[in-house]
């Protein structure tokens, strides 16, 4: 098995390329399925690209709201797993991320989330590189707080924008 | 169904307010492709038979956004607009990156054809659900900038009213056009993401003519299932490797030719191309990067190469200006070619343009057009309302918003650079010939940033001369031969050229043989399936449109100005090589199989399975 | 021997750090000397740093400069050499500098210029382990015009104040 690990966002790094999507669900669903990766990169305004994916929240409000107990996390990586037979697609989970994170699969409509692909993220790799590293392995325990990074992608966003783009930057999204 | 395709392709009437889904058979898909050749096929198939007599903004032009088999799967999505162009009236397949076209895919479609015009504007929405038209009349009037973050936000609002519980929506991929294709300046472009254009051919005045603000995707299907899956996917490893191996592209894309173009190869336009040589180190990429570039790792779907930076104006005047770049062409023609040479002022115009909907390259050629008539005195300040002095970026920017809104003499200019010769000669009583010197395009097309008369550049003799799509700079005639698996290609697989260039063309064409299934190989686009797509481009570029048509060999030809010889530099007194251009010109009409007037014969018409195209050529033979 | 390479500058992903400086002198010098580095980093104000070496200029204005024939060019990875025993330390090669790039030796008063090397710059090296690629080996043709980085590092950084902080960076320097 694996260790805890955990990763790290860069969104000022990220290109908006998808190849995170495009690795993460060749990796989970066989093929190029955007839509099915674990990992969305959203982009509310050119330039303002922002990965979301679960942060794995000390707390697992998602586990915690689950009226099912379909939500259980890994006890090497600390990911949240998802037991597919037992989601009701009643979506709790998806309210109670703070971040709204999770989402209904495109295919059967199953919670999905990411498991950080048993400790050795597909994602980071692509990331890696190609030379972005706007996703990137932390394996030490993170001096932060990881539900810090649980965030609606265009809060995130806006914040981008303004970083980028000065005061012109609170006009755009 | 071949790999690659999702299998349909939406086809609106905006006329009778109708939305089909429609598919193509596997032997039209091998033939044609996708893309630029697919939409050549498709636009002589339903108006060929009429084509003379429809012009490019008429409600019986068709517009296509079509993506190809390899869109999505092969690094660097794009989707490639076409139709009768306004300018030409040929067809030119012209391609921008963009999610506009993995998000078609992945809502089950390989392209959006559009015929007939909305009484009202409107914008096409592509879901899991299908097609529909959507009231656009609040977008209308709205620049680039605006018309994301509404359309964002209202389609994301109402997919998630439609499908609430699935978690967040990511917001659609969309193509729209900004004032100046809305008020049908001919040369208009597509636009996405603020920067990315389909530049060439004038097709956002086409969906201008037809209301049509903007067409929108979201899907959430798989992308497309290959041929050989396993195969692809490795393929897509090696693809890979070689694009990261390209340092200087990926880091500094095209962003640091302004200053090379013009002090090394003395090819770059400045001031309406009077010349072409510059050393004005300003224009070098250092005082962009530092002082501009604010996100300098940009891509599009798939993309490993990401050549694309993002600039924004901290200060000053134009505080606020969000552009790429930008890249060597609009450093060039929102620069050199309106004699400014300061980047700021250069971001600015790029950003300018960009918003208003003009294409970069063909928006500024007529701006020069016009400013070196101003600087003759052929036009007057009374023309404008101010002077258009080169160098003058405010004044500049008056001038892309006086033709964006077609006032004063911008309604004529919105004609593009050719037609407004004509037009502005009559005006003032003059001959044609004493205009047209100064308009520099090759078949209505205005040519790209990369002159011929030094020869030092990419660019020569036929280059443009002899081009189905005039003065595209991105698809020049070479031989007949090597471009049909190079542009050719990539405009109708539809993924973007710079993902293309670095790659071992082997690698490209296993790769598209494991993609779709189809026998295709480097040799069969290059002695088949180009030329046929090209042959049949020259037969509607031919067939002219109501009120321009070109003359076969005297109209494939360079404009006037690049026969006059440099003025400066160190390529001064070079010019085009007539000799050249009529030498080259007759080979490259026989390597394709047409006459000496560059009409395809009936025996290579048949030979590419044209033969119904042979009855309209006739008459060019006599 | 080695082929053309040149060395790309990132500024805007310069820390600062200076490990460049301590990476040149340590190879050249044998010990740690900032002043002897043959790359030196400009801060005229915090944030805005900028790495000042040589550009290999196309023209090569320093050789055709120096009085004495001092200054000549690899035939291989195209550096400026000095001959330090010609050499009698006019300025004439600095003055002829676009950037004034070259220096004074803080020892020996003979002018110092990068030689790349030999083909394997060390700078590159320390500043790739870190991450920051602020300087990056470029292999194939550049296509940029060298002699566009040989500015004066001040001008640079008054650049970099804008990017990073917009119109107060017009103050800041």
């Amino acid at each position: 098995m694996s260790k805890p690990i955990w990763i790290a966002r860069d969104y000022a790094a990220c290109s908006g390329c998808k190849r995170c999507e495009i690795a993460c669900s060749l990796h989970h669903e066989g093929w190029m399925w955007p839509e099915a990766s674990r990992v969305r990169v959203f982009m509310p305004f050119p330039g303002c690209e922002v990965p979301h994916l679960c942060s794995q929240c000390n707390d697992y409000p998602c586990v915690a709201s689950c009226p099912v107990q379909a939500l259980s996390t890994d006890a090497d990586t600390k990911a949240v797993l998802v037991d597919r037979e037992k989601c009701i697609s009643c979506g709790k989970c998806i309210k109670a991320c703070p971040g709204q994170v999770p989402i209904l699969h495109p295919g059967d409509e199953k919670a999905t989330i990411c498991d950080l692909c048993d400790g050795d993220p597909e994602c980071v790799k692509v990331c890696k590189e190609a030379g972005y590293n706007a996703l990137m392995l932390v394996e030490e325990g993170p001096s932060v707080h990881r539900r810090l990074f649980s965030r609606n992608p265009i809060e995130v966003a806006k914040d981008l924008a303004v970083l980028f783009f000065g005061e012109k930057g609170e006009e755009v999204i | 169904m071949p790999g690659g395709y999702a299998g349909k392709f939406l086809d609106i009437d905006l006329t009778k307010e109708k939305v089909e889904d429609i598919t193509f058979d596997d032997e039209t898909l091998e033939a044609y492709f996708g893309g630029r050749g697919l939409a050549a096929k498709i636009l002589w198939d339903r108006i060929g038979r009429k084509w003379r007599k429809i012009d490019g903004l008429d409600p019986e032009n068709i517009f296509l956004a079509l993506t190809g088999p390899m869109t999505a799967i092969y690094p660097g999505a794009r989707i490639m607009c076409s139709g009768k162009s306004p300018l030409s009236n040929g067809t030119v397949g012209s391609t921008a990156s963009t999610e506009f076209a993995s998000e078609l895919k992945m809502a089950g479609y390989d392209g959006v054809i559009v015929t007939g015009r909305a009484e009202k504007p409107v914008y096409i929405l592509v879901t899991d659900g299908g097609g529909e038209i959507r009231d656009a009349s609040h977008l209308w009037g709205k620049l680039g900038e605006e018309t994301i973050k509404l359309l964002n936000r209202e389609v994301t609002e109402e997919l998630a009213k439609r499908k609430p519980n699935i978690g967040l929506w990511k917001e659609p991929g969309i193509i729209y056009i900004g004032p100046a294709g809305e008020n049908l300046v001919r040369n208009a472009a597509v636009m996405s993401k603020i920067c990315h254009a389909c530049g060439y051919g004038g097709y956002g005045a086409v969906m201008g003519s037809k209301n049509l603000k903007a067409v929108v995707a979201k899907g959430r299907g798989k992308i497309p299932a290959v041929d050989a899956p396993e195969s692809v996917k490795l393929l897509l490893k090696k693809t890979h490797e070689h694009l990261i191996g390209r340092t200087t592209m990926r880091r500094w894309g095209t962003g640091y030719a302004g200053y090379a173009v013009g002090a090394d190869t003395s090819s770059e336009p400045i001031r309406n191309w009077q010349e072409e040589w510059h050393d004005e180190k300003s224009m070098g990429g250092p005082r962009f990067e530092n002082r501009f570039w604010v996100k300098k790792k940009w891509a599009d779907f798939g993309c490993t190469t990401n050549c694309m930076k993002i600039s924004c104006i901290k200060t000053g005047r134009w505080k606020g200006d969000i552009t790429d770049m930008p890249d060597y062409e609009l450093e060039a023609y929102c620069g050199t070619n309106l004699g400014i040479f300061d980047p700021g002022d250069n971001v600015h115009m790029s950003a300018v343009i960009d918003n208003l909907g003009h294409s970069g390259i063909n928006g500024p050629n007529t701006m020069g057009f016009a400013a070196e008539l101003y600087q003759r005195g052929i036009l007057t300040e009374k023309d404008f309302g101010f002077k258009p002095t080169w160098g003058d970026a405010e004044a500049m920017t008056k001038l892309a918003w006086l033709i964006a809104e077609r006032k004063k003499i911008g309604r004529v200019l919105g004609e593009g650079t050719y037609r407004a010769a004509l037009k502005i000669a009559k005006k003032k009583d003059m001959k044609p010939e004493e205009l047209l010197k100064y308009a520099v395009h090759v078949k209505g097309i205005e040519i790209g940033a990369h002159g011929t008369r030094s020869d030092a550049d990419y660019t020569h003799d036929i280059s443009y001369a002899a081009s189905v799509q005039g003065g595209d700079h991105t698809s020049v005639a070479v031989d007949g031969f090597t471009e049909m698996s190079a542009a050719v290609f990539t405009d109708s697989a539809v993924f973007c050229n710079f993902c293309f260039f670095g790659v071992p063309q082997e690698l490209v064409f296993d790769f598209a043989k494991a993609v779709t299934g189809f026998p295709i190989t480097q040799e069969s686009w290059r002695r088949v399936t180009g030329p046929r797509i090209v042959t049949l481009q020259r037969a509607l570029l031919l067939l002219g449109g109501p009120d321009v048509t070109w003359e076969p060999v005297g109209d494939d030809d360079n404009p006037p100005r690049f026969y006059e010889p440099l003025p400066s530099g160190p390529y001064k007194g070079s010019k085009t090589d007539e000799a050249l251009v009529k030498q080259k010109r007759k080979t490259y009409f026989e390597t394709l199989g047409w006459d000496e007037k560059g009409i395809p014969t009936k025996e290579t018409l048949k030979r590419l399975g044209l033969s119904d195209v042979d009855p309209l050529m006739r008459k060019f033979r006599k």
